[in-house]
């Protein structure tokens, strides 16, 4: 694979790397390579580094550098860029997912759309191994995919008002598991008790660019034990 | 390590207002994580509201949108309020603006509706007393993260603020803003839009229109973004992979109808952006009501930034 970077300015602290066109897995050990030596050549000048799907966009100090000399330096960096293992990079989370109409609402929408049964709605979601290609829309958000291409399906024409912390959804041919409660427009399959956004933890976030998940189907019993909250959907109005 | 002035809480809210919410300079290093930036949405007004308290720069103040707020001070205090006028009074007599003053123990600190400008900041000598969460104690509501609770929650009626202990007197700088320092808000803002992102997919046409119509800020405006209504901006690529966007970025939706994003907007956003506002012209957009006519100009990167570099080089000689 070669690249074909662009950059394009993000005011007079910021950068966006643009690495690819479309969205892939194999993306990913790229972007986690650039990151890593933007980490390694900006030092204490380095503000945030937000990668997603194609893009890194890099955020210097600018009182320690210009904007061409982060230009230069991204530049240099990107002569020699080898993309990382990708069999070793991001942990490997399973997250155990009851998969129930009561809390996933929308699995015989997906499944009609599919011309699938439920249940193989459900071995297909959960047999994928996904990989997170950008955490944003609310802090742990993480966006993964791809999903099996069967399941493709369009959000909600109405959003919800409050999805429940936990919601394993999906839009397109992505899914996520929504870390807090908020408003969403994906279509609902189920609920896992993993903690996705714990104050307790490094950085919050359970999930990371690049990390791999595997949603395991659990029992409602399994579930309730590992504190999962079983109270059910209301039905869309 | 600061101390705070005692374990008494040194000023109790009365009354909360709309919105009055504790801003340090932001949360960094934190975006990778989904977690926006936070701090003040006008970062000059912040900066001088610091300076005249003698606090070093990063020291959290109160960010107050609209007014409506009301505080008695529990000890005698030194404090200054920059940004918008908005009939700021201590018991019922007004307060100057950009410079330091004494709030006596006893005494109703009292904002009532914006007279110039949208968000004034109220910075106390020592600086406010909260627990950082992620680095940094920046109030975002959305996120539910900082504030004096960690829990990114606004003032509410009843709160208790404590104070570092001032021991903050060796670094005194100006106990008054100079006149041509304060902004004046009643002006039409002008704003510098230094181009970039996707600006080359942007028609002629619109581009020109861009640059050469005046925009009204609308009522849809708030810490994550303002849009802007006005000519109707065509753009040949309707939506993007979704990306890191900066402070300050100008995205343009299918409908044409700009939306200038802040301190709290999402981490990654899929439209197509015009460019970003300098830091500085963020800030004076944060102080635009709804309804108020603006203008954007285009401004080369070299010039923003020997601007910013001036602006952040005067508070750091203090």
């Amino acid at each position: 694979m070669s690249l074909e970077p662009s950059l394009e300015s993000a005011g007079l602290d910021g950068w966006i790397v643009r690495l690819f066109e479309v969205i892939d897995e194999h993306n990913l050990p790229w972007l986690s390579a650039l990151s890593h030596r933007c980490e390694q050549e900006f030092g204490d000048a380095l503000v945030d580094l937000v990668p997603s799907y194609t893009t890194l966009l890099v955020v210097f100090n600018p009182l320690m550098v210009s904007s061409p000399q982060a230009r230069a330096m991204i530049c240099r960096i990107l002569a020699d860029l080898e993309p990382e293992d990708s069999t070793h990079t991001g942990e490997v989370h399973k997250l155990p997912t009851w998969y129930d109409l009561s809390v996933g609402p929308e699995l015989p929408r997906v499944a009609a759309q599919a011309g699938m049964a439920v249940s193989d709605v459900i071995e297909a979601h959960s047999q994928q191994v996904y990989r997170v290609f950008a955490l944003g829309f609310a802090p742990g958000f993480a966006f993964m995919g791809l999903t099996d291409p069967r399941l493709e399906c369009a959000r909600l024409d109405t959003p919800r008002r409050l999805v429940p912390p936990g919601s394993v959804a999906m839009a397109g041919r992505q899914t996520a598991a929504y870390p807090t409660a908020t408003p969403g427009g994906w279509n609902l399959l189920g609920r896992t008790s993993a903690r996705l956004f714990d104050r307790n933890r490094e950085g919050f976030s359970l999930l990371r660019v690049g990390d791999q998940v595997r949603f395991v189907p659990v029992s409602r019993n399994e579930f309730e034990r590992e504190g999962g909250n079983t109270t059910p959907m209301e039905p869309l109005a | 390590m600061r101390q705070p002035v005692s374990s008494q809480p040194c000023i109790k809210v009365l009354r909360a207002g709309p919105l009055a919410l504790l801003q340090d300079s932001g949360r960094f290093g934190v975006r990778h994580l989904g977690v926006t930036q936070g701090g003040p949405a006008d970062l000059y007004s912040w900066a001088w509201a610091n300076h005249l308290t003698a606090n070093p720069w990063g020291s959290a103040n109160l960010e107050i949108t609209f007014g409506g707020l009301q505080l008695i001070a529990r000890r005698d205090l030194q404090i200054a309020i920059t940004g918008a006028d908005l009939g700021a009074t201590v018991d019922q007599k007004p307060v100057p603006l950009w410079q330091r003053v004494s709030w006596k123990e006893g005494e109703t600190l009292a904002f009532s509706a914006p007279v110039n400008g949208l968000r004034a900041y109220l910075a106390v000598c020592g600086g406010f007393v909260a627990e950082p969460v992620l680095g940094s104690v920046a109030a975002v509501t959305r996120e539910e993260l900082g504030g004096f609770c960690g829990k990114g929650a606004k003032l509410a009626t009843g709160d208790q603020l404590s104070v570092y202990s001032n021991d903050q007197q060796g670094r005194e700088g100006l106990k008054q803003a100079p006149r041509e320092a304060i902004p004046d808000f009643s002006q039409p803002a002008v704003l510098d839009l230094l181009p970039g992102a996707q600006i080359a997919y942007f028609t002629g046409r619109s581009l020109f229109d861009a640059f050469n119509s005046w925009w009204q800020v609308d009522d849809r405006a708030d810490r994550m973004g303002v849009r802007l209504t006005g000519p109707r901006l065509s753009c040949k690529i309707s939506t993007l992979v979704s990306e890191g966007i900066n402070l300050g970025g100008v995205q343009v939706p299918p409908d044409g109808q700009p939306i200038v994003l802040l301190n709290d907007r999402q981490t990654i956003g899929g439209y197509p952006r015009l460019g970003s506002l300098s830091p500085l012209s963020a800030a004076r957009l944060a102080q635009c009501l709804p309804r108020e006519q603006i203008r954007l100009v285009a401004k080369g990167s070299e010039a923003a930034l020997t601007e910013y570099r001036s602006f952040r080089a005067f508070f750091k000689k203090a």
